[in-house]
């Protein structure tokens, strides 16, 4: 009994990597807990339209980064998101406004966040 | 403190729902935990944090003065500008402007009588939260001239939390009731590891170091709100 079980499970995983796979190259759809993420954490600066226009970002001295912005975000490597996010702006020599949030979500959750802002910004993985 | 068993007894009664005993504080400890969680939950989740309806108060005892929530239930303001859960308040822009609050998202605190915020501050003052708070965490060391500085530009505090009434609103609770609001060792403690309150609270850990925080906790304790709302 403990085979099959466990041949399903392998296939059950594989097709959701494959799946995970597809999303990640097209991100035609957004990822619920990446914008459930996005939407707790992120939005307070970056704002709910995603364009650096948070709640907070009026009284800030430097304006939270656009997400929307095809050009900037194309141009930024995954890695450099990714630590950005991970370790705060500082860490990729940008405003030390934005903060390290390693110690809220995990390097999991990051990189979903970090695949979220390329369907965002309609830019593909770099 | 003498009221310490009470709290207990009355929280459980109050959770059990059956009590015959309806005395005020009895009444006050079921409308409390109606929208607060006066034990520490069993799982904190991010669903949660969206679906509560006011700040947790497990550890109020080791956070509020006393006198504060005395006045303040008596005559409660918005603490947030977004409630409690900012995010579910919030309306984008349609004109590159920065977001702001719908305030009919922000529902009101209830206004309670002398005697029951009395009786209600007291109860809450015997919500310790289990060693969360370390006491004498804040050195009371004079903050120095450099504190107001790392607050508003090194530290980027005022990007969330306001240190003057007015302006716009922000994600953080206000600061500038923090002095009289705000136990120092509750300050120290929170700012060095808001996910030790909660995991996913959406203050971050900044990793200051103790200086840094110590100096900021010496400048929130030093905030008292200039005009009155």
């Amino acid at each position: 009994m403990r085979l099959p079980v466990k041949n399903l499970l392998h296939l059950l995983v594989a097709a959701g990597i494959g799946l995970c796979a597809l999303d990640a190259a097209h991100a035609d759809e957004a990822n619920p807990h990446a914008v459930k993420l996005y939407n707790t954490y992120c939005v307070q600066c970056h704002g709910i339209n995603r364009d650096g226009n948070g709640i907070n970002s009026a009284v800030m001295a430097v304006k939270p980064r656009d997400h929307t912005d095809t050009k900037a975000m194309g141009d930024t490597p995954d890695e450099t998101l990714f630590k950005a996010i991970k370790e705060g702006g500082l860490a990729v020599n940008k405003s030390g406004l934005m903060p390290k949030w390693e110690g809220v979500m995990n390097d999991d959750e990051i990189k979903e966040l970090v695949t979220y802002l390329r369907f965002v910004s309609k830019t593909g993985a770099k | 403190m003498r009221l310490t068993p009470l709290i207990g007894a009355l929280a459980l009664a109050a959770l059990a729902a059956g009590s015959g005993a309806a005395g005020a504080a009895d009444l006050l400890s079921q409308q409390c935990i109606a929208c607060h969680a006066v034990t520490k939950p069993d799982k904190q989740t991010l669903d949660r944090l969206w679906e509560r309806k006011g700040p947790d108060l497990y550890y109020a005892g080791s956070k509020f003065n006393q006198a504060w929530l005395v006045a303040w239930l008596q005559n409660p303001t918005t603490l947030r500008a977004g409630g409690v859960m900012y995010a579910k308040a919030v309306k984008g822009s349609s004109d590159k402007s920065a977001d702001t609050i719908d305030a009919s998202k922000v529902e009101a605190h209830p206004k309670l009588s002398a005697a029951d915020a009395a009786t209600a501050a007291g109860l809450l003052m015997a919500l310790k939260g289990d060693g969360l708070v370390t006491p004498g965490a804040y050195k009371n060391e004079p903050p120095g001239s450099m504190a107001s500085m790392l607050f508003s530009k090194l530290r980027g505090c005022t990007s969330c939390h306001a240190a003057k009434p007015g302006g716009a609103p922000q994600s953080g609770p206000e600061l500038y009731t923090g002095g009289e609001r705000l136990q120092p060792d509750y300050v120290v403690t929170y700012i060095k590891d808001p996910q030790k309150f909660d995991a996913h609270t959406w203050m971050p850990t900044l990793g200051l170091t103790d200086a840094d925080v110590q100096k900021l906790t010496g400048y929130i304790a030093t905030l008292k709100p200039t005009e009155k709302k």
